[in-house]
Formats: structure tokens, sequence, C-alpha cells
């Protein structure tokens, strides 16, 4: 048994612990300490994380590099990790962005810079402020990374539900310096609304993994372990009927949509974003809410193939509103980070899209599309975010004319920006194209009014482009200066990723394609007769 | 048999000598004796001596009685053994030993927080505790104040307390009615005494006793009554018996037959015995003494009688309803479905709108109360494990919680006003962090011991067929969480008040108590497995 995806999740829960107990103090030698250490530490996961990519051998095992230790016998709980294609991606993902929200996230917990703490920078709050924030952000990513990894389902519940009280106090303790007066207030609404409605999600989900257990032990499965429980499904050994099956999904469903977000679930979501930092707002909409399409992916399907067949077309129904509302809601927002939430509400649309119309181009297509998403989302926030650190200000109408004055800064967020709207070449559109190919297949008219959200995309990006970077240059914005070195550093690997992944994204489909094809065949779906004309991805070609 | 018995009746058949188990007995007699010789001590030693030698021998009698209880399970009591004592009046097997070693454990934790000197300013040039001066002393009387400035102590709270706490030993105990009544008694009356002697506040703190008071001998009255009827309709006041005569399995005598014919003796007994027991829990409707006591009597006091009264009674009840009322389960369950789901409700209900954190713990234990009874009403042998374990996990966050309200404090004494808790986290967050780690645990949020309690008693009360209560006990949950996150949004993301609490340091005794309370509320949360064992491995009730 290998320790490797036990210490990729351990290695951040300890740097996290450390962080937090390191020195305190507000001169800022010893705040320098505590972010190298909390940046290294993120470094080393994300070797691991590498480690775990390339140990992974995509047409072996379904879930590889598997580890279990026994935790709560009474229960029939086991600590068991194992890497499957989709998670791996994740995996990836998330350690590749933390060090990235680190390091724009650098000056944003120090007193006299954030907003939220008190003004006078020797209280013990302030004192301990920087080693908080960076010790919540390790924290947040070694329970995402338990998520992505856990074989078991009470791990993954536990780890679920836990993460939202890092989350918490990241967005209710540390804001952008953009907010006003009233910021506290707002933030601290925007916390509780975060906190609400996915601990709700989570409740509603408990009961349905107590029932879930309850059924399975009556039929002689008293376990959480998800390869046994789904084996067992295929196998028709473990038959729940039909009534429970459909409560129980809902009962997943309704946490993971809530997480994710789905329409008309969503709306914690531009509160949250909005009122943290560019850093926090990242971790949460291209971090943590993954877990959320990624549990659908993989307990929702797996777990209730037929429920989740039977409710295939009603939440498709509910994801193409959401694309279209968070769309239509981006197009008329004056916040830039709230345009960039309600964006991101209508691309979870395309996601949930992907993996409810049940073919593998779709589903291979939603899988890319969360790791695109995380990556573009988060070039553009946080160079929206180095913007606003700037002016001070998160109205669209404070900014003109960027691109005279800091033409680095307007390039980078037109990079982004360019690839939220899907243009070819950048990596969302071979996902975005994936997503809707495989809804077309199954589901024509639904694929066709999809396609809609790609122009309202180009619209609100590109407004909010000219809106702010061109035209002439607003007094307000004159002499701002260009990005700094640390944000080039912030910026470079998430372009060039996204280029990459545009032009070659092969490296990526080779690991997911099995594991979708794995997931497809546990719902008994086959993708619709006539070929496919899409032979660029090879999940299309093992069929 | 003693000589004197033999030589004066002859026939010492007629008269039967008692045949009392000291050794079996051990755990209350110990705790009985401390309890007088505290009582001794207070008679003749000076004053000045009498808090040191009650601290000890409060603290030695509730040690002696602890490894009484571990070396009656060494001996296999409780998960191989099974007996009755005294005549069959008294019983020994799992849920009484295990409930009796979590009493006095938190019997320890309490007088900890009972003998905290440092934190209330001194009078009369000497140090002081939470209880008044003199009790009998008019409140705000000229010999009150003559009775604090010379430094009186009312040092008669620890032999009071060792007697509630062998009463509550007893009371989950005993196998008769009449003993369950006597137990009873003996630890509410010195309950009832203790709620009258808070320092401050004494007027608040009288009417929290009276009331208490007049509310409990109500009660105490049902359940007499209700042992009347019953005694009326079986012919014994021993649980065994009344179940014997219930399922027809006793021998069938003149008497029995014109009594059994009539069903309202038994029914309208088990109602009144019903209301007895649920006024102790706490549980709706019968809960309305349980806000104003919490909130009049003094903390530790609270703290003590919110934990231990709650393990001692839910023992009680359980042994009621599955010891002499199993043939009556499909009268009976209906019943405490609705109280269950009225207690979850109404205490989450009611708790959101409290402006007082003693008030505000007070309905988030009848809520807890509610979720116990989910346990209780599964009726199976998970259902009496989780309710142990639930009572175990929930008594020491209880008293950490109470404990950390002594500290928080104005000139007024405590600042229980939660206003006056805004901004706490800034001042001093690691109390707020302990109190919050405390407030997620009620919340059950995983990895604190109360998602261990939620998940299994929810687990039992679903594996018993009561799905709808695990629903409505999710979503009650949802509720809770909310007042729970309201207390912790206030302590860290609203500004201090001027002229806000401040936080005591306290003595080694309270931050003992606080410190166990946050280790059983981690470890219970992260490595549960040896407790959750222990609570499942008891034996059944003995008969």
């Amino acid at each position: 048994m290998s320790y490797l995806l036990t210490a990729t999740c351990a290695v951040p829960a300890a740097g996290a612990v450390l962080t937090a107990a390191l020195p305190a103090g507000t001169d800022d030698g010893r705040r320098r300490v505590t972010k190298i250490v909390a940046l290294a530490v993120s470094l080393a996961t994300l070797a691991l994380a590498a480690l775990v990519a390339v140990r992974f051998e995509p047409g072996g095992a379904r879930y590889q590099l598997t580890e279990s230790y026994s935790w709560i016998r009474s229960f029939g709980i086991t600590f068991s990790l194992g890497a499957d294609g989709i998670g791996t991606v994740l995996v990836l993902l998330t350690a590749v962005l933390v060090p990235v929200v680190l390091l724009a996230s650098w000056h944003d917990a120090d007193p006299e810079r954030g907003a939220g703490g008190t003004a006078d920078p020797a209280t013990f709050e302030n004192r301990r402020r920087t080693q908080a924030f960076f010790a919540l952000i390790l924290a947040v990513e070694a329970m995402v990374l338990v998520s992505f990894l856990a074989t078991d389902v009470f791990v993954f519940y536990v780890f679920f539900e836990a993460m939202l009280i890092p989350m918490y106090f990241l967005i209710g303790g540390f804001g952008d310096r953009a907010g006003g007066p009233e910021s506290a207030r707002q933030r601290s609404y925007a916390a509780v609304k975060f906190l609400l409605y996915n601990l709700l999600g989570g409740l509603v989900m408990l009961a349905a993994v107590i029932g879930l257990y309850v059924i399975a032990q009556d039929q002689g499965f008293a376990t959480f372990d998800l390869p046994t429980l789904t084996g067992a499904v295929a196998d028709g050994k473990l038959v729940v009927n039909p009534t429970a099956e459909k409560a129980l999904f809902l009962g997943f469903f309704f946490a993971f949509a809530v997480k994710a977000p789905l329409w008309p679930l969503h709306t914690w979501l531009p509160n949250a974003m909005g009122e943290s930092t560019a850093g926090t707002a990242v971790l949460i909409t291209a971090v943590v809410d993954k877990v959320g399409t990624f549990a659908m992916l993989r307990f929702c399907l797996g777990l209730f193939p037929d429920a989740s067949k039977t409710f295939a077309p009603a939440i498709l129904v509910l994801s193409l509103i959401g694309i279209m509302y968070g769309a239509l809601l981006a197009v008329g927002q004056k916040d830039i980070k709230r345009l960039i939430a309600y964006a991101s509400i209508s691309h979870f649309g395309f996601i949930i899209m992907g993996i409810f119309a049940m073919t593998s181009q779709g589903q291979s297509g939603a899988t890319l599309y969360m790791v695109n998403h995380g990556i573009s989302t988060a070039a553009l926030m946080l160079v929206a975010g180095f913007l606003i650190s700037r002016r001070g200000s998160r109205l669209i109408a404070d900014y003109g004319g960027v691109q005279k004055v800091a033409p680095v800064l307007a390039g980078s967020f037109l990079i982004g920006g360019l690839a939220t709207l899907s243009l070819p070449g950048l990596a969302p559109f071979v996902s975005e194209f994936l997503v809707l190919v495989g809804t077309f297949t199954r589901y024509p008219v639904i694929g066709i009014i999809a396609t809609f959200g790609i122009v309202l995309a180009a619209l609100y990006v590109l407004v909010l482009y000219q809106r702010t970077m061109t035209g002439p240059v607003k007094d307000s914005v004159r002499g701002m200066h260009d990005l700094k070195v640390r944000e080039l550093a912030v910026v470079a690997p998430l372009v060039a990723l996204t280029i990459l992944l545009g032009v070659y994204p092969k490296p990526l489909t080779d690991i997911v394609n099995p594991a979708v094809d794995a997931t497809l065949s546990q719902v008994h779906e086959t993708d619709p007769a006539p070929a496919h004309p899409v032979a660029a991805t090879p999940g299309g070609e093992q069929k | 048999m003693s000589h004197w018995l033999a030589a004066a009746g002859g026939n010492s058949a007629s008269i039967p000598a008692p045949h009392v188990e000291y050794g079996q007995l051990s755990p209350m007699l110990v705790v009985f004796g401390a309890a007088v010789a505290g009582i001794l001590a207070e008679a003749f030693l000076p004053r000045r001596a009498r808090y040191w030698s009650q601290v000890t021998i409060a603290l030695l009698g509730l040690a002696g009685a602890f490894t009484a209880v571990i070396v009656l399970a060494s001996q296999g009591y409780g998960s191989t053994r099974v007996d009755l004592l005294a005549m069959g009046a008294v019983a020994l097997d799992g849920p009484a030993l295990f409930l009796q070693g979590v009493i006095l454990l938190v019997a320890v934790v309490a007088v900890l927080t009972y003998a905290e000197r440092k934190v209330e300013p001194k009078a009369g040039g000497v140090p002081v505790d939470a209880f008044v001066a003199q009790a009998a002393a008019t409140p705000g009387g000229e010999q009150e104040r003559a009775a604090v400035r010379a430094g009186f102590a009312s040092t008669e709270v620890f032999p009071l307390t060792m007697f509630a706490v062998g009463g509550m030993l007893l009371f989950p105990a005993a196998n008769d009615l009449l003993t369950m009544f006597v137990a009873l008694e003996v630890f509410s009356l010195p309950l009832y005494l203790l709620c009258a002697l808070a320092r401050r506040r004494r007027l608040l703190s009288q009417e929290a006793a009276v009331k208490y008071f007049l509310l409990g001998a109500f009660a105490s009255a049902f359940f007499l009554f209700g042992t009347a009827l019953l005694y009326g309709y079986a012919g014994s006041v021993r649980l065994g018996d009344i179940a014997d005569v219930i399922s027809g399995e006793a021998p069938a005598t003149q008497a029995l037959l014109s009594t059994t014919q009539n069903d309202a003796l038994l029914l309208i007994g088990l109602a009144l015995l019903s209301v007895g027991l649920l006024f102790k829990v706490g549980a709706v409707p019968f809960h309305s003494w349980t806000p104003d006591v919490y909130q009049g009597a003094p903390t530790p006091v609270t703290g003590f009688m919110a934990a231990a009264t709650k393990v001692a009674a839910f023992g009680a009840l359980m042994r009621l309803f599955y010891v002499a009322f199993p043939g009556l389960r499909w009268d009976w369950r209906p019943v405490m479905w609705g109280v269950a789901i009225l207690t979850m409700v109404v205490g989450a209900v009611l708790a959101v709108t409290q402006q007082d954190v003693k008030r505000l713990l007070a309905y988030s234990s009848i809520a807890h109360a509610g979720f116990i009874l989910t346990g209780v009403i599964a009726t199976n042998k998970q259902g009496l494990g989780a309710v142990l374990f639930y009572l175990l996990a929930y008594s020491f966050v209880t008293l950490g919680a109470f404990a950390v309200v002594t500290l928080v404090r104005d000139s007024r004494g405590e600042a229980t006003h939660l206003s006056s808790w805004a901004g706490l986290g800034r001042r001093s967050p690691l109390l707020a962090a302990v109190f919050a780690l405390f407030l997620l645990a009620f919340a059950g949020i995983p990895l604190t011991s109360g998602f261990t309690g939620k998940f299994a008693v929810f687990q039992a009360a679903a594996a018993g067929g009561a799905t709808p209560l695990v629903i409505i006990g999710v979503l009650s949950s949802a509720v809770a969480a909310f007042f729970y996150i309201r207390v912790i949004v206030l302590m860290f993301f609203s500004d201090p008040q001027p002229g806000g609490p401040t936080v005591a340091v306290p003595s080694a005794f309270t931050a003992t108590a606080i410190g166990v309370g946050v280790l059983v509320t981690l470890g219970l949360g992260l490595l549960p497995q040896y407790f959750l064992d222990l609570a499942s491995k008891v034996s059944p009730f003995v008969r």
C-alpha cells in the first residue's frame, strides 16, 4: 500500500497547523516567513499531486494508489482514498491553483491593506491575521483534496461538510479593500448565507447518507465503501426500491447542487464571491465548488444509476436555465466580481448539463470544463483582484482606459476574458464544444438553446473589457501601475495553461476518458447510435 | 442474616433480612459517603479550612466512585455479567454502569468549575466563588452586605452536589418505580437548592429555584401518581413484574384478573410516569422551566444540571420504556414520536430569537433532548448504544460551553447578554475559538463529537424505521445551525462594543474543565471508535 494519497492530503493539513502556529507579529519579516512557509507547503503539495498524476495509469484499474485505514468500525467506515481519472485531474487543478492563489493574496491579509481588520495593527487579531488567512487556505486545500480522493461515502461527506468552516471564516473575516463602511456587515451576511445554504444541503445529504447505509445494511452491505457499493448496485446484489432510490438521489444531489451551484440554489455565490478577496473567490468557484460537480459524477451516477437517468431531463432543464440566467445577470452587473460570479453560475450550468447528458463527450467535456473553468476564472478573477486593489473599487463604472496605463494587466485580463467566453484556441473552447456536442446528440433542442449561452458570454466579457480597459483614460485610473513581478508570476502559469490545454488537451483527455466510460457504464448508458462527429477525443473512438 | 433477627422472630422466613451487595453498590455508596463527610466537614471545620477540604472530599469521592465503576466493569459487569442488587431494587447492567461512569466524569468536571475562585473579584479580602455569601440573607439587605464583607462562602454546595450525584447514579439504575422515585427526589432537591445560590443576580436565581421547585414538585407528583396507578394495575412496582403482567406471562391471580381487564390504569399510569421523566429531560411540552432555570442558576450549576440531569433522566426513561413497557411499544411510540418532533422543532425555532447566551444554550439543550429521543424511539440495540454515546458527547460539550460563559464578565458579573459578546473573537481569540468549537459541536459539524453522536442516533432511528423523524431532525438541525452560527458571527465578525465585557483569566480549575471539554469534543469527533465500541458493547437492560 502506498502512502502517496494520504501524504498529498496530509501535507497541506500539517502545513495549515504549522502556519497557524508560526509566531505572531506585525512586522513584515514575521509575516513574510508565514507567507513563504505556506507557499512552500502548497508547492510541496503540488509536487505530490504531480507525482500522483504521473503514477496514475490511464488504462489501469478504476481506482488506483488506493489506501485504506480502519476508522470507525461500528459503522463500517474506513478512511479510504483512491484516485480515479476524474479525481486525479481535479487534484492537479487544486494543487496548481492554491499556490497561485496564495501568491495572488500575498498582501490581502495585511491589516493595513486588506479590509476586515480593525485599524489598530497591534491588536491580537491583527497580529495573527496573516497566519490565520494562510492557514485557512491550506486547510481548505487539504479538505478538498480528501474529498476528491475519498472512496468512502462517509469520509467524503465528513470533509465535504467540514470544509465549510474554514471557508466561512475566509469569506467572513477577509475582504478586499474596495469595501465601504457597510462592507463588514455585507461580508458577514455573505459568509452566513454561504454557510447556511451549504449546511442545509449537507444536512439533507446526511439524511440520505444514513438512508443509504441503513438500506445497504439490511442487504448485508454494512459499509460506506464506494467501490463495494457501486459494484453491488451494478451487479444487482444491492437493490434499492425505486422510490427510496429517487429520494436518496435527491438528497445527495441537493447538497451537490447547492455546492456547485445549480440554479435556483445559486444565490449564495454572488454574495460570497463579491465580498471576499479575489483569492478566496477563486478558491470558492474554481476549487471548492468543483467538489459539487465532481460528486455528482462519482456518487450520484455511481450509487443511483436509475434515479440519475430518471431525473436527468429535469436537471438538464435546470442547468439550461442556469446557463441563460447566469449569463443574462452577468450582462447586467455593475460590480466586476459579481459579474464573474454570475458568469460562473452560467458555466456551472454547462458542467452539470454535460454530466447529465449521459454521453461520453458530454461527461468528458464536463470534466475538462471543471479544469478549464478553474484556470480561466482564476486568471480573470485574480487579474480583476489586482485591478481592484489598485483603485479600491469593484464598480465597472470607476474604470476606463486601463489598457493605455497598464497594458500588461489589460492584456492578461483580456486573455482571461477570452478564455471565459470560450474563444477557439483557448482551453475552455474544447470543453464547451464537447459538452454541447455531447448534449446535442441526445437532447438536440437543449443543445441548441444552450449554444446561445456562448453568445451571451461574449457579450458580458467584451462589454466588461470595453468599459474598463478601453476608451479614454479616466482620472481615477491615471497613474495606475502595471503588473508587478509577483503578479506576473500569478498570471503567467494560468495564461500558459489556458493556451496549452486549448491547443493540446490530450494529456487530460487520456486520463479522463476511461473514468468517464466507467461512469457511463455504471448507469448502463451508451452513446446514441449514429457515430458522433467528434473524432478528436479518444473517448469517442473507444466505443 | 443478622443474629437478632433470627432470635427475635424465630421464624426467619417471614421476615427476610435485606441482602445488600455493598461491593456492587459501591459507586453510589462512596458518593453518598463523601456527601455525608462533606456535611460533617461543613459542621465541624473552621470556615477558612472548609473550601479546600470540601473540594478535596468531593473530588476524592468522585474519583473513588469512578474507580469502583471501572473495577466493576473490569469484572465483566455491564458487558458479560448483569445483576440485580438490593433485593431487586437496583440493576447493575451495561447502560446503568456506562451512565454512572459518564455522570461521575461529568461531576468531576462540574466540581472543578464550582471550585473556581479567581474570576469573581475578591470580597472581604478573600477570593470567592460563584455562590452566594449567605443563602439565608435577604438579597440586597444589610445582613447580606455584612456576609459579603466578612468573606463568607457557601461551601455547602459541594455536599449538596454530591447528594445530587448520588441520586443521579441511582436513577438510571433503579429497577423499581419506588426506587426510581426516591432517586428522582434525592437528586432533584439539592438541585432546587443549588439553583438559588448564585452570588450575583440573586433574585433571578431565587426565582429560578422557586420555578424549578414548583414545577419539579408537580412532575414528581405525576410520577408518584403514575407509580400508584401501575401498582394498582400490576400489583408490583418492579419494572420486570410490570412487563410480565402486561405481556400476560405473570401467573394469573384473582386480583390480577380483575385489574388487568381495564387498561385505563396501565395507560394513564404510563402517561403520568412519562410526564415526570420528560420533565426532567426537558422535552416539549414539559420544557418551559428550562430557559428560566438555566438562566437564573449559578452558571457552574447550570452546566452540571444540563449535562448530568439529562444523562440520568434519559437513562431512567430508557429503562422504563425498554424494561417495563416493551409490550406497549405500539402505544407509547406514536406519542413519543410526537414529543420528539415537537421537542426538536420547538427547541430549534425558539432558540433563534434568544438574546441571552444561557437561554440560548437552554433552548439548544431542548433541541438536543429531541435528537436523543429519536434514538430512544428506535428501540433497537443500535439505538441504545447511540443514545449512550450521544449523552457522553453532549454532556462534555455542554459543560465546556457553560464554563466558557463563566469567564466572560463585566462589572455586574457574567455578561450573558448576546450583544455584549460582539467582537469577543477580536479581543480574546482563543476563548472565542473554543466557544466556537463547542457551538460547532452542538450544531453537529463533522469532525466534532456532536456530529458522531447525531449520526449515531439518526442512523439508529432510520434503522428502526423512523425515517420521518430523521428528516425532521435533519431539518431542525439546519435551523439550529442558524443560531449557533449567529453567535459565531457575533464573536468574530462584529465590532466590539465600547465598555464591553472582559475575559477573566481563570484558575487551573476552570481551565482544566474547558480543556477536558475541548479534548473530548475533538477526540469523540476524530477517533470515536473506542467509545462507540464501549457504548455498543454494553449489555441490554437486565430485568
